[in-house]
């Protein structure tokens, strides 16, 4: 899209790009060539000694038993928290469409976790489920179930679980309430007229009318599960109790800042930055046909 | 509504309220366990319902003690530190937005095109993706441990730009060929013209901006690494680095509060603006 009108200038209009073409440069561009260039090199431990390998460290990632088992965890912890994440908001949203009265302080009530950052979540989360001292691992055990997400790396996923769809509510019920509240009354009302229920106008009226914001937030929720949650990962269980909650982001940290595998950190980094681009091609493929309804 | 089921109603209401009990749940505990001492809390069952000593621990939280624990420093200057980070990303963005996609939508100059895909592919590429290299960078600029290592890094993504795009490609034409009739200039079109009817649009982004600078996590553990410049997120990380025993988890629950607090106010009191820029943005 142009615009018909513009205005002339040889000097004005490379003075407002220069701001931010100065950040990106520096700051992205920079980098990611980096990351580019380390990932075919090889460093030792003290910075002093770097050869080029070719593709040696991609080689190695992928002969990397815990890197793939890392790919496994983080498929399992993002399909868990996308699909939680997305039913409970719709869940939430498809009942808050209906609500009248007190609308407005269920919605304040609800946006609330979008507010608290991932750390702190995290930090909430911990408390609750603390072996010694948390009140749900307290009452857990008054039911006969022993919780010690310090020791059994289930639990240790169930924790970072929750607190990842906890932390993601909002955003999913924001975009559904405001997706529930664009279908056109007038359909609701021509099905209803015609004897539907409100279970059977859902899955046939409200539904279909849903999938791209559905699909919307699938991608979203998905590229979140890969990324944002780093935080929430640190601050609750540092990838442990063994590696089981050790998610992709979390691997790059470690190994890069950690381990100090500055090529194999490098060489992950590109592996997830080729994951994110083909997420958001994907996004924009489909959800440019979102302009339909 | 477009029938009468009161029994639906009901059942509405029902689920909204546990949905908002079990999303308020953590937020009452923090609450509640920020009002006992730290001794009632470690035995457990920990108190459900609030205690007296609000301010005891709150004052604690915000200028420290003279108990040399290791979780002992004050929350006051790592909030002024978050407050700062979160003004100048949200400022910073909105500037170099307004005036990169200014420039893209009005105006006509050489290699238009790839300075857009410069800009947007940015958009795709979050901070955690390439944080080894952007530390590096950093740290040879000399700029681990000030406001600009923790702020300019995360400056670098083209959200706002992306918005305000396509905001200005819906103001129509007439108000620029109106404005040049009475000639008016670029850049007083810009400030006279523009910047009023982008009003709604900056708001929403304000928020928006101010959350993901005040919440961010790995960037600020990475490029701060004294005390003093800590902002509350990582403050409160290290806070429970102690174990279940050793933490003061009265004061931890308190800086947790004190941490979500300007976030949360501006979420809730610019609802509306922050609802529909989260909406368009991401369209």
């Amino acid at each position: 899209m142009e615009k018909r009108v513009l205005f002339r200038s040889t000097w004005l209009p490379w003075l407002l790009l220069a701001p931010q073409l100065l950040v990106v440069l520096v700051f992205f561009f920079w980098p990611a060539s980096q990351a580019l260039v380390q990932s075919l090199q090889l460093q030792d431990t003290f910075g002093s000694h770097t050869e080029w390998v070719g593709l040696d460290n991609f080689r190695r990632l992928f002969n990397d038993p815990l890197y793939a088992a890392s790919f496994q965890t983080t498929a399992f912890f993002s399909v868990l928290v996308a699909g939680l994440g997305i039913s409970l908001s719709l869940l939430l949203a498809v009942f808050a469409d209906r609500i009248i009265k007190g609308a407005l302080a269920y919605k304040s009530l609800l946006i609330l976790p979008y507010a608290v950052a991932p750390a702190v979540a995290a930090v909430l989360w911990v408390f609750m489920f603390s072996p010694s001292l948390g009140v749900v691992s307290y009452f857990l055990g008054k039911l006969a179930y022993d919780w010690n997400h310090l020791l059994n790396g289930g639990q240790a996923m169930a924790l970072i679980i929750m607190t990842a769809v906890w932390k993601q509510i909002s955003y999913n019920f924001l975009f559904f309430l405001a997706g529930l509240q664009s279908i056109p009354k007038s359909l609701i009302e021509a099905a209803a007229i015609d004897g539907a229920r409100p279970w059977r106008r859902f899955w046939t009226i409200q539904f279909p009318l849903l999938s791209p914001t559905t699909f919307f937030l699938l991608v979203i929720n998905v590229v979140y599960a890969f990324f944002d949650t780093f935080a929430i990962v640190d601050a609750a269980t540092m990838g442990g109790p063994g590696r089981e909650t050790s998610i992709l982001v979390y691997k790059v940290y470690y190994d890069g800042f950690k381990a100090m595998d500055m090529g194999g950190s490098a060489a992950q980094s590109v592996v997830l930055m080729a994951i994110v681009i083909s997420l958001t091609v994907i996004q924009f493929r489909y959800v440019e046909k979102k302009v339909q309804y | 509504m477009v029938e009468r089921r009161p029994l639906m109603d009901l059942l509405a209401h029902a689920v909204m309220l546990m949905g908002v009990l079990i999303v308020a749940f953590p937020l009452y505990l923090a609450f509640v366990a920020s009002t006992h001492t730290a001794q009632d809390i470690v035995q457990a069952p920990m108190p459900l319902l609030p205690g007296s000593h609000f301010w005891e621990t709150y004052k604690a939280a915000l200028f420290g003690r003279d108990v040399s624990v290791a979780s002992g420093a004050p929350v006051a200057r790592m909030m002024w530190v978050s407050l700062v980070t979160a003004l100048v990303i949200t400022f910073g963005k909105i500037t170099i937005s307004l005036l990169s996609a200014f420039a893209i939508v009005y105006f006509r100059f050489p290699l238009k095109n790839f300075f857009f895909w410069m800009i947007f592919i940015t958009l795709m590429l979050p901070v955690e993706v390439r944080i080894g290299p952007t530390y590096q960078v950093v740290s040879d600029l000399g700029m681990l441990n000030t406001y600009a290592g923790l702020t300019i890094p995360l400056i670098a993504s083209a959200t706002a730009t992306f918005l305000f795009r396509q905001f200005f490609l819906t103001v129509p034409d007439e108000l620029v060929e109106a404005a040049r009739m009475d000639g008016a200039g670029p850049m007083r079109f810009l400030w006279d013209i523009l910047l009023p009817l982008s009003k709604t649009s900056i708001a929403a982004l304000f928020v928006i901006q101010f959350i993901y600078g005040w919440n961010q996590y790995l960037w600020p553990l990475l490029a701060t690494t004294s005390e003093d410049m800590y902002p509350v997120v990582i403050g409160i990380k290290r806070m429970i680095a102690g174990g279940d025993a050793g933490n003061e988890w009265n004061v931890v629950m308190a800086t947790a509060l004190l941490a979500m607090l300007p976030p949360a106010i501006v979420v809730v009191l610019m609802q509306k603006w922050f609802v529909k820029g989260l909406v368009d943005t991401e369209k």
